[in-house]
């Protein structure tokens, strides 16, 4: 038996007790949306920030809060749930602990996309930036999942060293382009540190059909997987189409991880943290656990960012940044947990 | 020494001076192979002195140090956690090396790309060490279970805080002038490109320093692959020892990759590939020295003239693009090879 199966199995808190957390959850997700209104270089109160959205007159701090907060609050909300589901639904899947956009090298497969898009000039606009996004993404996905499962399937450390090794390749391939052109390197140092500022809501509204697909995809896919975690041959017996459903599960994860790493570029970590805190306060049922992870993921993206915002001073401190160094850490103690048994 | 093992030492020796030679006469301006060699016994005219000895010989030999250093580096590493994946560039000692040297290119550059003097003859290597150093304390710390050093964890938790380092180095690369991060990127990619004889001197010391100090561990080291039980009840004082030769690998790659940058896999592929010639049962040092030489002296000659030679265009790339599009290759199939295993 797969160590990971076992948490499957485990029992999931009763109904009202998931409503109520479900509930709370969604209230943070609003405080902290509120937080990122409010906090930056300068601070507004209540009262200028319901000027700024109930009754806008210009003023700077309408100006601040319209133009700049809540359009980057808005995307981090956006891709923080598409990366959070993401991730969730590669570890189920995948039924491995550490599967995550950031450690399976989709991310790097999307940077070389798009460094190959900027550099041969398929790429203007962040739209067509999805499309090469996504396509690297979906490669990169296949790749590393196939390369893993060669002999006894994916390992914990087989996954995370197969992922390790796609990337570095990946990534010497993105330098060596980067290199050859200083104004390719010069937009890519932005994209790749992984951002959510001065993302506004056209950018949001551009990768929203991506978004929405690939959440309606995972909601299919969630009831899907409740079924394959009681492995393939019950679910089969059940009468679950075992190819249908891991295909829908790697078109929702493609989908969801294109659409945040063409808007923000490659945030790292936010899958694993999503799923794990989820998994804690909800237990393995994916119906719960795939709609939590998306709130855990969006609010720890806006605290990411403004966590960003505050320390930085004059220079921000990117979300991606933020994220990779308390990303780390959590890293670490999933490891060192049973749960990863080596 | 058996006599297998000096006869492939030998020949790699030999192999990497040739090969040495060559990447002396070849470039913009070709010189003929006596030329290169009357010039290096003394002799030579003025021009031809100028081109070999102060313009590509600090390069070449930059290029075997780093080779040797990081080798060596590798083959302890491999060793001591009895793990063919303990590499440097895995477990995170690069990253952090890497995240030293490139906060002092992006924060004590001048913005021209250049940054010279004291700040980069002694600042670079230091920082790089002490990077270096830093990552080794944090993820030995982290992977000591009941009193001993982990070797699954090690390469897992290695991954987690390369991540963290990597995206520090995202962000300094965003904060900097766009061409001291072009520098650093190139330099990140593990590059040989105009090197001095000041980049070399650090390594060299490294090398002539810690070399021999391991090869005086060697009867240690054949005890240890034996395992801790063994190897103590032979007299030998493990957990000293242990974190001796730790010390000694870290200094040996931190330094390397001051001297290029973090040049990918030849830490992880020269012990292991000198370990299956020699059918050793642990990665023998000589051995793995001469090999990691003679890799990245060949690595460097394909990576500066092969785009010229396929007739792409005048460009160079960094060595660490070429190892790294050999090395991914062999570290997917070492991956493979440990899952069959299990």
């Amino acid at each position: 038996m797969h160590p990971y199966a076992t948490t499957v199995r485990s029992v999931s808190p009763p109904p009202v007790r998931r409503t109520a957390a479900l509930v709370a959850l969604v209230v943070v997700l609003l405080l902290a949306f509120a937080a990122s209104l409010a906090l930056g270089s300068r601070w507004l109160g209540p009262g200028a920030l319901w000027h700024a959205l109930a009754a806008n007159t210009g003023s700077d701090a309408d100006v601040i809060v319209r133009n700049l907060r809540f359009p980057r609050t808005v995307v981090a909300v956006l891709i923080g749930l598409c990366l959070g589901i993401a991730g969730t639904l590669m570890q189920g899947h995948t039924r491995n602990a550490l599967a995550e956009p950031g450690i399976f090298g989709v991310s790097s497969g999307a940077a070389l996309a798009v460094v190959l898009g900027l550099q041969l000039g398929l790429v203007e606009s962040v739209s067509s930036t999805v499309w090469v996004a996504l396509l690297g993404a979906l490669i990169a996905t296949f790749g590393v999942q196939q390369l893993a499962s060669r002999g006894t399937g994916a390992t914990p450390v087989g996954l995370a060293l197969t992922g390790a090794a796609v990337a570095a390749m990946l990534g010497a391939l993105t330098s060596a382009i980067v290199l050859l052109d200083a104004d390719t390197l010069d937009s890519y140092r932005f994209w790749a540190v992984g951002s959510v500022a001065g993302r506004g809501l056209d950018v949001a509204g551009q990768v929203l059909p991506f978004v929405v697909v690939g959440l309606l995809l995972a909601v299919v896919n969630a009831r899907d997987l409740d079924m394959l975690a009681l492995g393939d041959d019950v679910a089969a017996g059940l009468g679950l189409s075992i190819r249908r459903a891991r295909l829908v599960g790697l078109g929702a994860i493609g989908l969801l991880t294109a659409a945040g790493v063409a808007a923000c570029g490659p945030i790292g970590f936010l899958g694993l943290l999503s799923g794990h805190v989820a998994r804690r306060i909800f237990g393995a049922r994916n119906t719960w656990l795939i709609p939590a992870a998306g709130v855990i993921g969006a609010t720890a993206l806006v605290l990411a960012d403004l966590v960003g915002r505050l320390v930085g001073g004059a220079g921000e401190v990117q979300a991606g940044v933020v994220l990779g160094i308390v990303g780390a850490p959590l890293f670490v103690l999933v490891v060192r947990r049973r749960a990863v048994a080596l | 020494m058996r006599s297998r093992t000096v006869v492939l030492s030998v020949l790699f020796a030999a192999l990497a001076i040739v090969i040495a030679l060559v990447s002396l006469s070849v470039g913009t301006t070709k010189l003929p192979l006596a030329d290169v060699v009357e010039v290096l016994l003394g002799g030579g005219r003025r021009g031809t002195r100028l081109i070999v000895l102060e313009l590509r010989l600090p390069r070449v030999a930059t290029g075997l140090l780093v080779g040797i250093a990081f080798a060596v580096s590798g083959a302890l590493l491999q060793t001591l956690s009895r793990n063919p994946l303990a590499s440097p560039d895995i477990v995170g000692v690069n990253s952090g090396a890497s995240a030293g040297a490139v906060a002092v290119i992006v924060l004590a550059g001048t913005g021209g790309g250049n940054i010279s003097g004291f700040a980069a003859k002694v600042g670079i290597p230091l920082a790089a060490l002490l990077g270096g150093l830093l990552a080794t304390l944090i993820v030995g710390a982290l992977s000591i279970q009941r009193g001993m050093v982990d070797a699954g964890r090690v390469v897992l938790i290695g991954v987690g805080i390369a991540a963290a380092a990597n995206s520090l180095v995202a962000w300094l690369l965003v904060i900097g002038d766009v061409n001291d991060a072009g520098r650093a990127a190139a330099w990140l990619a593990g590059s040989l490109n105009s090197r001095e004889w000041s980049d070399a001197l650090p390594v060299l010391g490294a090398v002539v320093l810690l070399l021999p100090v391991a090869m005086m561990f060697n009867r240690d080291l054949s005890a240890l692959v034996l395992g801790d039980d063994v190897a103590s009840s032979l007299g030998v004082r493990v957990a000293r020892i242990r974190l001796a030769l730790l010390v000694i690998a870290t200094v040996l790659a931190a330094m390397a990759t001051a001297g290029a940058g973090p040049i990918a896999f030849v830490a992880l592929v020269a012990p292991q590939v000198a370990q299956r010639l020699t059918r050793m049962e642990r990665p023998p040092l000589v051995t793995a020295a001469t090999l990691g030489a003679l890799f990245v002296v060949l690595a460097d000659l394909l990576a500066r003239n092969g785009l010229q030679w396929a007739q792409i265009g005048p460009y160079e790339l960094p060595v660490g693009v070429v190892t790294a599009a050999c090395g991914a290759p062999y570290l997917l199939h070492l991956i493979g090879r440990q899952q069959k295993g299990r």
